[in-house]
């Protein structure tokens, strides 16, 4: 089974306590209500999805219960890196 | 009709002993779910009678009361005396949430020297002691369930589960129980 760090738990746990949640850091516009209906929609609905580094939110929904953030590689399934919700995006590449 | 109602407990009559293991329901007990930010945890502690833990998978017990740390701001109370743990949390100043979960969990008795081997039948965590101390507590999976373990004792188990879980998780047990051979 696939083993996922919590940065929360400090430790690798099974991939079934883990529930994914989107892609990460996307800031929602200070100005929403100003915003064009082109510009909320790249905001709301348009995502990278890249073949290779993703930065993706994850939920610890089965244990600790914390959002945190966690950087993978979509052709190998790797996680590269987890990290706590608020941190900012590490420099990492992708394993291609 | 009938005039009176009589309150059955979910697990009644249910218990298992086979070789190297067995299971039983655990007693009633007052339990609440308790979140609270760091800044109140010595208030928390004080009233409670002992230290909320604040490292990961760590429980702290006194007498017949237990903290279970579930999250970096949540705890699982759980008091087998049926001490009143809301009274003693609505005393209790600093900013904190605590809801009476006493009926929404019950627990069952994990034990004997193939323990490991029935909880990992449903559950994928590493129980190894050497991973999963006594004393170690965690909210994880067993099977379709939700379940807090709690290990009490080398070869000794606390599973809490929801009571509307708990035919599924005792009859998960029971079935591990008789096949798990070690």
């Amino acid at each position: 089974m696939l083993l996922i760090h919590c940065p929360y738990c400090e430790e690798e746990r099974p991939e079934a306590e883990f529930r994914h949640a989107g892609e990460a850091h996307i800031a929602r516009p200070q100005n929403i209500a100003e915003i064009s209906d082109e510009e909320f929609e790249r905001y709301f609905f348009i995502r990278s999805n890249p073949k290779g580094l993703v930065f993706e939110r994850w939920r610890h929904i089965h244990g600790c219960a914390r959002f945190f953030n966690a950087a993978r590689d979509t052709v190998s399934d790797r996680f590269l890196k987890t990290y706590k919700a608020g941190e900012p995006k590490p420099a990492l590449d992708g394993e291609g | 009709m009938a005039e009176t109602a009589r309150r059955t407990f979910a697990l009644e009559g249910r218990s298992y002993d086979g070789d190297g293991i067995s299971l039983a329901p655990a007693g009633p007990a007052s339990r609440i779910s308790l979140r609270a930010p760091a800044e109140s945890l010595a208030a928390l502690s004080e009233a409670l009678g002992l230290d909320l833990p604040v490292r990961p998978k760590a429980s702290a017990r006194k007498n017949a009361r237990a903290a279970l740390w579930l999250g970096p701001d949540e705890w699982l109370v759980i008091d087998e005396g049926g001490a009143d743990l809301m009274a003693i949390c609505a005393r209790v100043a600093a900013l904190h949430s605590a809801v009476d979960i006493s009926h929404r969990n019950l627990a069952i008795l994990v034990s004997g020297r193939r323990v490991e081997d029935v909880l990992n039948a449903a559950c994928p965590q590493d129980l190894s002691v050497a991973r999963f101390p006594v004393g170690a507590a965690s909210r994880t999976v067993f099977g379709k369930a939700e379940i807090v373990l709690w290990r009490i004792g080398e070869d000794a188990f606390h599973v809490e589960c929801w009571r509307s879980f708990a035919d599924y998780v005792f009859g998960l047990l029971d079935a591990a129980g008789r096949e798990a051979v070690r």
